[in-house]
């Protein structure tokens, strides 16, 4: 990998993102929107819910973190789609740019992105709703870590869709992260769901890392357990994804469809 | 006797039962500038998208610099570049921007001057600091000319890279082709629907229609064997299919 070609990407991305205001648009407003309803949302249920002292730390917790997961997928999915809509792909594929320094880059910026996006969320729940994110202690940074690599692997595999079958599965963008929210067990305890459900829930890294939320905010104790399971189950899914996107890509460099996606 | 720096050999593509190019052999020498003539769905395009590795041949051989490109892409395409009127670039970004971030892609050095120099010799300097989205379609040309002249390439791929332009910038943009070709060496697979330009340009010229290559040598060599006096009579002619293949 050169690091050369990462920088470029993300000097492309920066010098488009500086002057797009719908851009910016999706790192502020639109988060910090999702943020003011859910918190009305939890202030509303409070009143009624006084046997349930944690309802704002559950629910601004949960939505903070899941923020965390849908950006990173974003982050990249969106950063391929930006190519396709400007028919830049073929300039950077017959580039020395390879598609495992694509995806470094994609994912650098799906941080950036993450960053940009929880200072907006964190200040704004802060000054709302007097809700600190830091309550959930040093557990906080594997959480968040957990959840950028989940939300990368779903947008690893959401780009690697879009680029085999084209512009029209590109919803699956907006579309495919949320198909895992259920069985992210994000705002209810994994108990809730069926049996048979909880067993996939199981297999999700993100039901494990909200599973380890509610533990640290009800019993304040580092959920050791739930960690280890979300970070062997992303380490797996990220090596099987990251294989699959360069299969996905000979696929399409083989059927000619790299240079006609977007058209 | 010049080097062979590209080497095709007995190249093939099918797409299921379409076989868009046939199994093709040529070679571009060092300094030469190839002509790729043919009628629309020839395989112009799906040639040089292989030999750009963004399309992988079904059965055949690539060699750049002596080099199998499939197993040196990274090192071969370091120094290729290509122009197409038909690829564009991102259109949020300045032109000068766009010119940046191919810079850093390929690694060159010296960023500043060499865009400064490009843009001097593309009299692009009135709208070097223009949105992309918003230069006319002669402007985009002549980015996607500079994205191509910036990185210096031994070997470049011009597929009808004065289509869109006018008379002037197109003299101008033939003459920039022929001097770095003069001056480094350079080779140059060309593809034009204007025969006049593919004349001055051309070393060679390969023919191709239906994916085979029906022609090949020299516009003057190819003129005489179809004993015609105007190229543009050769392509019409073998491209309704009235003249026998000359191979």
């Amino acid at each position: 990998m050169k690091a050369h070609r990462i920088a470029a990407l993300l000097t492309r991305h920066l010098y488009l993102y500086r002057r797009s205001f719908p851009r910016l648009m999706e790192i502020i407003y639109w988060p910090f929107v999702d943020l003011v309803i859910w918190g009305f949302i939890t202030v509303y249920l409070m009143r009624y819910q006084n046997s349930l002292p944690s309802f704002v730390t559950f629910f601004l917790g949960a939505l903070l973190l899941w923020d965390v997961l849908f950006r990173a997928q974003q982050g990249i999915t969106i950063s391929f789609l930006e190519e396709v809509w400007s028919r830049n792909l073929m300039n950077l594929f017959a580039s020395p740019l390879k598609p495992s320094e694509f995806l470094a880059a994609t994912m650098l910026l799906s941080i950036g992105k993450v960053a940009a996006v929880s200072f907006v969320t964190v200040t704004a729940a802060l000054l709302f709703y007097s809700f600190n994110v830091f309550v959930l202690g040093v557990s906080l940074v594997p959480f968040i870590l957990n959840l950028i690599v989940t939300g990368w692997c779903i947008g690893v595999l959401t780009t690697g869709l879009i680029m085999r079958y084209g512009q029209e599965v590109e919803v699956l963008a907006w579309g495919l992260v949320f198909l895992f929210q259920p069985i992210s067990c994000v705002f209810y305890p994994m108990n809730v769901l069926p049996t048979w459900l909880q067993a996939i829930a199981r297999m999700n890294p993100a039901a494990h890392i909200f599973e380890g939320m509610r533990a640290v905010i009800m019993t304040a104790t580092f959920p050791g357990v739930e960690l280890a399971w979300a970070s062997g189950l992303n380490a797996l899914y990220l090596s099987c994804v990251i294989v699959w996107f360069h299969k996905m890509f000979a696929v399409c460099k083989e059927k000619g469809l790299l240079v006609r996606v977007g058209e | 006797m010049a080097q062979a720096v590209v080497e095709v050999q007995n190249l093939t593509k099918r797409f299921g039962a379409f076989t868009a190019v046939g199994g093709i052999s040529f070679e571009i020498k060092e300094g030469e500038i190839l002509g790729l003539l043919g009628p629309n769905g020839a395989g112009k395009t799906t040639t040089i998208h292989m030999l750009l590795g963004v399309i992988t041949p079904s059965t055949g051989a690539i060699r750049v610099f002596g080099l199998p490109f499939d197993r040196h892409r990274e090192v071969i395409l370091n120094q290729v570049n290509f122009s197409s009127t038909y690829v564009s670039m991102p259109q949020a970004l300045t032109v000068e921007e766009n010119l940046r971030v191919v810079a850093k892609l390929y690694g060159l050095e010296r960023i500043n001057s060499r865009i400064d120099h490009i843009i001097a010799r593309l009299e692009m300097e009135e709208f070097r600091t223009k949105l992309t989205r918003k230069l006319s379609s002669g402007q985009m040309t002549r980015l996607s000319l500079a994205k191509a002249f910036l990185t210096d390439p031994k070997v470049l791929f011009l597929d009808e890279p004065t289509a869109s332009l006018d008379p002037d910038i197109a003299a101008k943009t033939r003459a920039l082709i022929l001097e770095m070709r003069r001056s480094s060496g350079m080779s140059v697979l060309y593809t034009s629907h204007n025969m006049r330009e593919m004349e001055e340009m051309s070393d060679r010229i390969i023919f191709l229609s239906r994916g085979q290559i029906i022609a090949e040598g020299t516009a003057n060599a190819i003129k005489s064997r179809f004993g015609e006096t105007d190229l543009e009579e050769v392509f019409v002619k073998l491209a309704r299919g009235a003249l026998p293949s000359a191979l």
